[in-house]
């Protein structure tokens, strides 16, 4: 175990739970296609327990279809997704959550028509009645959410929305957290506000994020490992340190 | 002024059950983006379940009891055997089968309960209240009428307002992909939501008949209305069908009562308010200001 639960008001926010470095997530030979077209093409790699993996790569990557095929949206051709050893490839999205995987999916995902309060309500529904004290941990990781949560998520801007969502998806306290582009049309220091938080959660909490990005400078600076995905298929596997030192990848497909 | 009252008391009383109608395809619509065509001939076998106990000798109250629950279970199932395979794909199919649905239930009441008007009773009185000497267009069962709706859409308001299930409803209706993320059995809430929403098409489908009669097509101009009410008041809006539908019920009762050869004109009324009501705010009076992603 990697810490105790519930003893702090601090480790309450995420599962936690397996130590670090042992793989949580696994993914074995995933290919995933839309009609004729293979968006995933035998994509093989792992999320720590504990760290931060960023899958980076081009627009048209895979990154997008490779989290919804790991969260049951888009059903496979072939391969197996494995959460702590066992396998989920066919179990139903509904499900995911209450495994331990949040998937916080591109676009924000936040329900517009639903107050601040009520989309966080809405994320804790599965494990039925939350304590209070849940909700004010949440408020108190994102006073920004906090001042507006009797409002509609529809008034909120990107930032706040970013931050509503990332809230509700650790309300189902996870132990793995699966983020599509949260950084998309964000300004670099709110962009850098979150990162820093994702990696003080991870660091303290023991929490794990599977993190796609195409922005790989900010995903990197926060990421343990990077995974590189060109055109449906895994380029390199390698630590974060050591991606951001290669030049000639990063300028081949990382694009900085 | 008697006569202003009068209007206006069986205009309130119409209203609320084009409300109740109308809420029944808010909910649908709200929910699974399907306009229900078919929500007439749900109401009117429901009716008629109803007439056929009361017919065997029971009570009116069992009969209600029965038919609101053979509404919520003829709602759940046309949602999960009929309208499942069609939601979510080419708008025009759930149309198609709506519609088809309308004629085949229709057509499948002509065949047990027989074709011929029959007459079905109303559980209190048709004679108006006496008020200061003057005796009123609002009678026992028209109380019983606003009780009915009124009660109905208090018991919504805190279903979705107030529990979980209701929280769990709102959320899939308005994004499913992100409630199933968040481990809303959606499927579920869809399934429910029809049945909910047939229960109160199956009451408005009671208390339009109660003191009346019936045959298999009665519900037809409650549904042109009930339609009218849901589209004034945007079809997105619970507020708004019963807004729209209390809007229509007066409406339709100052013309039938004061315009020359009203009631004649009552039915063209309707579409005529429609269309206004669409020229001036294309979304109807209480669209959302939300855009809503498709």
């Amino acid at each position: 175990m990697a810490e105790a639960h519930g003893a702090t008001a601090v480790s309450a926010t995420t599962g936690g739970g397996t130590a670090t470095g042992t793989r949580l997530l696994e993914v074995e030979g995933l290919t995933s296609a839309y009609g004729p077209v293979r968006a995933l093409d035998g994509v093989s790699l792992s999320a720590e327990a504990g760290r931060i993996t960023a899958v980076l790569g081009a627009n048209g990557a895979g990154k997008t279809t490779l989290l919804r095929t790991i969260s049951g949206l888009v059903r496979p051709v072939a391969g197996r997704v494995l959460l702590d050893g066992a396998d989920i490839t066919k179990a139903p999205v509904e499900a995911m959550v209450a495994k331990g995987m949040a998937h916080v999916p591109e676009g924000r995902g936040v329900i517009a028509e639903l107050t601040v309060d009520e989309n966080l309500r809405v994320g804790a529904l599965f494990r039925g009645k939350v304590a209070k004290s849940e909700y004010d941990r949440i408020y108190d990781l994102f006073p920004r959410i906090a001042e507006r949560r009797n409002n509609h998520a529809h008034t909120l801007s990107g930032g706040e929305r970013q931050m509503l969502v990332i809230g509700r998806a650790l309300l189902a306290k996870p132990r793995i957290l699966l983020l599509d582009e949260p950084s998309l049309g964000l300004a670099p220091r709110i962009v850098a506000q979150i990162f820093g938080l994702l990696r003080q959660l991870v660091d303290s909490e023991g929490l794990s994020v599977l993190l796609v990005e195409q922005n790989a400078r900010s995903a990197l600076s926060v990421a343990d490992v990077g995974v590189v995905l060109n055109l449906g298929r895994v380029v390199v596997t390698d630590s974060a340190s050591a991606l951001m030192g290669d030049e000639d990848l990063r300028h081949a497909y990382l694009g900085f | 002024m008697q006569q202003f009252v009068n209007v206006t008391l069986t205009g309130l009383t119409q209203g609320l059950i084009y409300a109740a109608f109308a809420l029944a395809l808010v909910l649908i619509w709200r929910s699974t983006r399907i306009v229900n065509f078919a929500q007439g001939s749900m109401a009117a076998a429901t009716t008629f379940i109803a007439l056929a106990l009361i017919q065997a000798g029971y009570s009116y109250w069992l009969a209600l009891v029965v038919s609101l629950a053979s509404g919520f279970v003829l709602g759940a199932i046309i949602e999960r055997v009929i309208i499942r395979p069609v939601e979510g794909g080419n708008e025009l199919n759930a149309v198609i089968v709506a519609l088809g649905l309308f004629v085949a239930l229709q057509a499948l009441i002509a065949i047990i309960f027989g074709s011929s008007f029959q007459s079905f009773p109303a559980p209190f009185g048709l004679e108006g209240f006496q008020i200061g000497g003057n005796r009123v267009a609002f009678t026992p069962n028209s109380l019983y009428i606003f009780g009915a709706v009124v009660v109905t859409m208090l018991l919504l308001v805190a279903l979705f307002r107030f529990t979980r299930v209701g929280l769990a409803m709102r959320a899939s209706a308005f994004s499913q992909e992100v409630s199933r993320l968040l481990g809303v059995k959606v499927g579920g809430m869809l399934t429910l939501g029809w049945g909910l929403a047939a229960v109160v098409g199956s009451l408005s489908g009671l208390l339009i008949a109660g003191g009346g009669f019936v045959y298999p097509a009665y519900m037809d101009s409650l549904i042109v209305f009930g339609f009218v009410a849901a589209i004034i008041g945007g079809l997105d809006s619970p507020i708004g069908a019963i807004v729209g539908g209390l809007i229509l019920g007066l409406a339709l009762s100052y013309i039938s009562g004061y315009a020359p050869r009203g009631s004649a004109l009552v039915t063209i009324s309707a579409l005529v308010i429609l269309m206004v009501v669409l020229l001036v705010r294309p979304g109807g009076l209480f669209s959302s200001t939300t855009a809503r992603r498709a």
